[in-house]
């Protein structure tokens, strides 16, 4: 077990920095002014000529952005959505034939009533950010966080959007685009005129939000036991805030300013999340498990450090929002812990980040039930994820559940004698949509909940993940109604399908 | 105020158990700890009835609670299988002959035979010998590559159907995390698998019955059950780069006790894009075991040691292969680059 370190460690050695060349590595001629990897020394025109070069290039191969199509990007404020700004808008105002041709508009969300900011403090940050966003000219949307309690139940839907043959051609693609928005809406590309109007309509929006909502969120925070819970929470409600404005504002793409040091820390904290199953959705460059809204991820190319010396170099203004990790121990969160797991690592050995981050490269979502994407029970409810808890009965899933069983009172004397087929192999719905047949499920705490029908039994709908996160919360009814009424509904559908399951054909076997 | 067990409901809780949170007694704590191994062995079919299992020991806490654990369910539950212990004897003074004399003295405790083979009958190199040619870096590369092959050698010399090793939940999350802060992927797939029954021919079947099994849970086992083994770390391994992982998973379990199993399911339910190169098993040209290049591992690095040369097992030189099998001598450059070690 300990040899495979050893032989890598020619790679992962520190190598010390080798005295500044006064000349840029790329024109030879420009002083250098900053050194991006070990040896590559630039200077400032190389550097930015390189740099943008970066994120036209990501787009150009990944091509899942057609001409005219409506791009919200998710700026929080920080360097790297900044920094996507304003690569976006150099994209778009350049004469040169290769100009970006795509839509932009911004969503920001304020979680200062998650992370504890004032009421001031909020207002000064967005106005901060609504002046950065008129400057750029692009429509702008401020969404706050308490927001989520006026959710429709619709944005847990994932909707397919027209079917993409991974093999056909980028060409064909655009084509079918440009007749699927002709027939939608009449026009080809939204003028720049359309955009601005967009752009007077939405600044005006009312900032304001029902008290009713503030103290929901305060509610919902409150029963959250954990730093680690809540951040995930709290990402996945961001994510269905941002999902909704794109929705509701036609949005077909959404851009994440995720860099690849970011994406590093993701990927091992999603590990060790248990988020095993959809690191590469998590992780990669389009995720589209919303089906009719795909999350594109441009700035996974940069490191945080390449992010952070353009924007100074070439005055990208960011905004500081602390938010729920800020000024927390090292140990407060998964999250946390690993964050700064990999910052220390990537100092001590430098290819740390990139080596993480090419993992992911390799790696795709394991059960993608291709045909499933509109079968809601299949998806989780909160991450909407492919469930991945319908594993092998050797599994770490069971494992932990046959742990829970054995150490729970009352059952030691039903189960020495008990054999593997005796043991419940859990799939969401067996168990607990039916409400306790205390058979199969023991008297875990997997279907106590499920007869009262006031607060629904979300295990069953979730993810490995996402249970874990709703375990960590002392009162899941403080969770925004259209998330329970959405579970309601599934559930329904789940002991619908129970019912009649003798009648179905397997369809998904065959598939496979 | 004395908790009451969570399970029984009558005794006094002694322990908290580490994976649960769960208040316990200590006679449901081993039979839940009991219970769990017993569930992995049958849901995953790691053994069938009639076979020869050799427990891979070392006299370590894990590998004694293992073979306690297998000998008690083996009777408990009748699974008919025939036990014994397999020891290997890397040559480290002060640190293996102790831990070889825990083993012997389980032999006797449990009654079950042993067997030890050593690298210098196998090798002609004890480990001793070997860090005085490579010094302490790297020297665990040889002392793991070896010990898989001995301890298949021993299993055949005892014709042993299956073998089992103790490695625990710990271990196995550990090497999810230390495969992706590697970036290698080939092993970040395999190494969540319970048995290697699949990897074919040539190689006799492992599997890991303790793979969910909290190392926290097998110190309080152990200590609860008075269990005898050494407990040392080896005088060879500085081990850096696996330390950070295993620091980080102390971390995270820490901050949710439940970390290491999730991060196990993680590393379960990942899967790998088509398209990625995979290496291809195939076997050692010189000595028939199992290998994924033209020589196995063990033979370069052996080879590296006959000649002087310690560094050709340690890094890639896939290039070298032709030269070594053909006995072909290497060039000058080649050999400056194998001999020296760096400080």
């Amino acid at each position: 077990m300990c040899q495979v370190d050893e032989e890598y460690n020619g790679h992962l050695e520190k190598i010390s920095l080798p005295t500044l060349s006064k000349k840029c590595v790329k024109c030879k001629d420009g002083t250098a002014v900053l050194i991006i990897r070990v040896g590559d020394a630039f200077c400032r025109d190389c550097f930015k000529e390189y740099f943008i070069h970066k994120f036209r290039a990501m787009l150009g191969k990944n091509r899942v952005i057609f001409p005219g199509e409506k791009v919200l990007l998710a700026v929080s404020g920080g360097p790297a959505s900044s920094s996507m700004l304003s690569q976006v808008q150099e994209g778009l105002s350049r004469d040169a034939p290769k100009k970006l041709r795509f839509v932009p508009g911004i969503v920001f969300v304020d979680e200062g009533g998650a992370c504890g900011l004032s009421v001031e403090e909020r207002q000064r940050a967005i106005a901060q950010l609504e002046s950065i966003f008129r400057e750029k000219g692009f429509p702008y949307h401020v969404v706050h966080l308490e927001q989520v309690f006026s959710l429709p139940g619709s944005v847990l839907e994932a909707v397919s959007s027209a079917p993409e043959q991974p093999g056909s051609s980028y060409k064909a693609a655009v084509d079918q685009f440009i007749q699927n928005s002709r027939g939608e809406h009449g026009l080809m590309e939204p003028s720049v005129e359309d955009a601005e109007s967009g752009f007077a309509q939405l600044s005006t929006q009312d900032p304001t939000y029902p008290t009713e909502h503030r103290l929901a969120l305060e509610r919902l925070l409150a029963s959250v036991r954990t730093l680690t819970a809540k951040e995930d929470l709290l990402q996945t409600l961001r994510q269905h805030l941002i999902l909704h404005t794109a929705r509701v504002h036609g949005y077909t793409k959404v851009m994440m300013g995720d860099s690849c040091s970011r994406l590093a820390v993701k990927l091992l904290s999603s590990i060790s999340l248990g988020r095993g199953a959809s690191l590469a959705t998590d992780t990669g460059f389009s995720d589209t498990r919303y089906g009719d809204v795909v999350i594109v991820r441009p700035m996974r190319d940069y490191s945080s450090k390449e992010i952070a010396f353009y924007n100074r170099m070439f005055n990208v203004p960011s905004v500081f929002i602390p938010g729920l990790d800020t000024k927390t121990p090292e140990k407060a969160s998964i999250q946390r812990l690993t964050e700064s797991f990999v910052t220390k690592l990537q100092a001590d050995f430098p290819s740390t980040v990139s080596t993480i981050y090419r993992t992911s490269e390799k790696l795709h979502s394991a059960r993608t039930p291709q045909s499933a994407i509109t079968d809601l029970t299949s998806k989780c409810l909160l991450c909407m994820c492919a469930i991945d808890t319908n594993t092998e009965e050797a599994s770490a899933f069971n494992a932990i559940l046959v742990s829970e069983r054995l150490s729970q009172s009352g059952l030691r004397e039903t189960a020495p004698h008990t054999q593997a087929q005796a043991l419940p192999t859990e799939s969401p719905g067996q168990c607990c949509s039916s409400g306790g047949q205390g058979q199969g499920c023991g008297s875990g705490d997997c279907c106590s909940s499920a007869q009262s029908s006031v607060t629904p039994d979300l295990k069953g709908l979730l993810c490995y993940s996402c249970r874990l996160t709703i375990k960590d919360m002392t009162a899941v009814e403080t969770l925004p109604q259209y998330i329970m009424t959405e579970a309601e509904k599934r559930q329904r559908r789940l002991r619908m399908k129970m019912e009649i399951s003798e009648f179905l054909l397997d369809d998904e076997e065959s598939g496979e | 105020m004395p908790v009451q067990c969570s399970s029984c409901t009558k005794k006094r809780a002694v322990l908290k158990r580490p994976k649960t949170g769960h208040s316990l007694c200590k006679d449901c704590f081993f039979w839940a700890f009991e219970e769990e191994v017993h569930q992995t062995i049958v849901s995953a079919r790691l053994f069938n009835r009639g076979e020869t299992v050799g427990i891979g020991a070392s006299g370590g806490k894990d590998s004694t609670v293992l073979a306690h654990v297998l000998k008690v369910l083996n009777e408990r539950y009748d699974y008919g299988l025939k036990l014994l212990l397999l020891s290997v004897d890397e040559g480290i003074t002060g640190y293996r002959d102790d831990s070889l004399e825990t083993v012997k003295r389980n032999q006797q405790q449990y009654e079950l035979p042993l067997k030890i083979v050593s690298y210098e009958e196998l090798y002609g190199w004890t480990m001793d010998a070997i860090v005085k040619q490579v010094g302490l870096k790297n020297n665990c590369t040889f002392c793991g590559v070896f010990r898989r092959q001995a301890l298949d050698r021993g299993a055949m010399m005892l014709k042993v159907d299956k073998i089992c090793t103790g490695h625990n939940a710990d271990d196995v999350a550990e090497t999810v995390l230390m495969n992706v802060l590697r970036g290698d992927i080939a092993r970040l797939r395999r190494c969540t698998a319970i048995s290697t029954a699949s990897e074919g021919e040539g190689a006799i079947p492992r599997c890991k019955p303790l793979k969910y099994t909290y190392e926290k849970e097998i110190v309080l086992y152990a200590y609860f059950k008075k269990l005898d083994y050494f407990s040392t770390e080896c005088i060879y391994s500085p081990n850096a780069y696996r330390g950070h992982a295993r620091t980080f998973l102390k971390d995270l379990e820490s901050v949710r006790p439940s970390a290491i199993v999730d991060v196990i399911h993680s590393g379960e339910t990942l899967s790998v894009k088509e398209g990625v190169k995979m290496p291809v098993q195939g076997t050692c040209s010189r000595c028939g075991y199992i290998s994924s290049q033209a020589l196995c591992k063990s033979c370069v690095l052996l080879e590296g040691l006959n000649r002087g040369l310690p560094r050709l097992g340690i890094g890639k030189h896939h290039r070298l292969h032709g030269k070594i099998l053909a006995q072909q001598p290497l060039t000058q450059q080649e050999e400056r680059k194998l001999k020296a070690i760096d400080f």
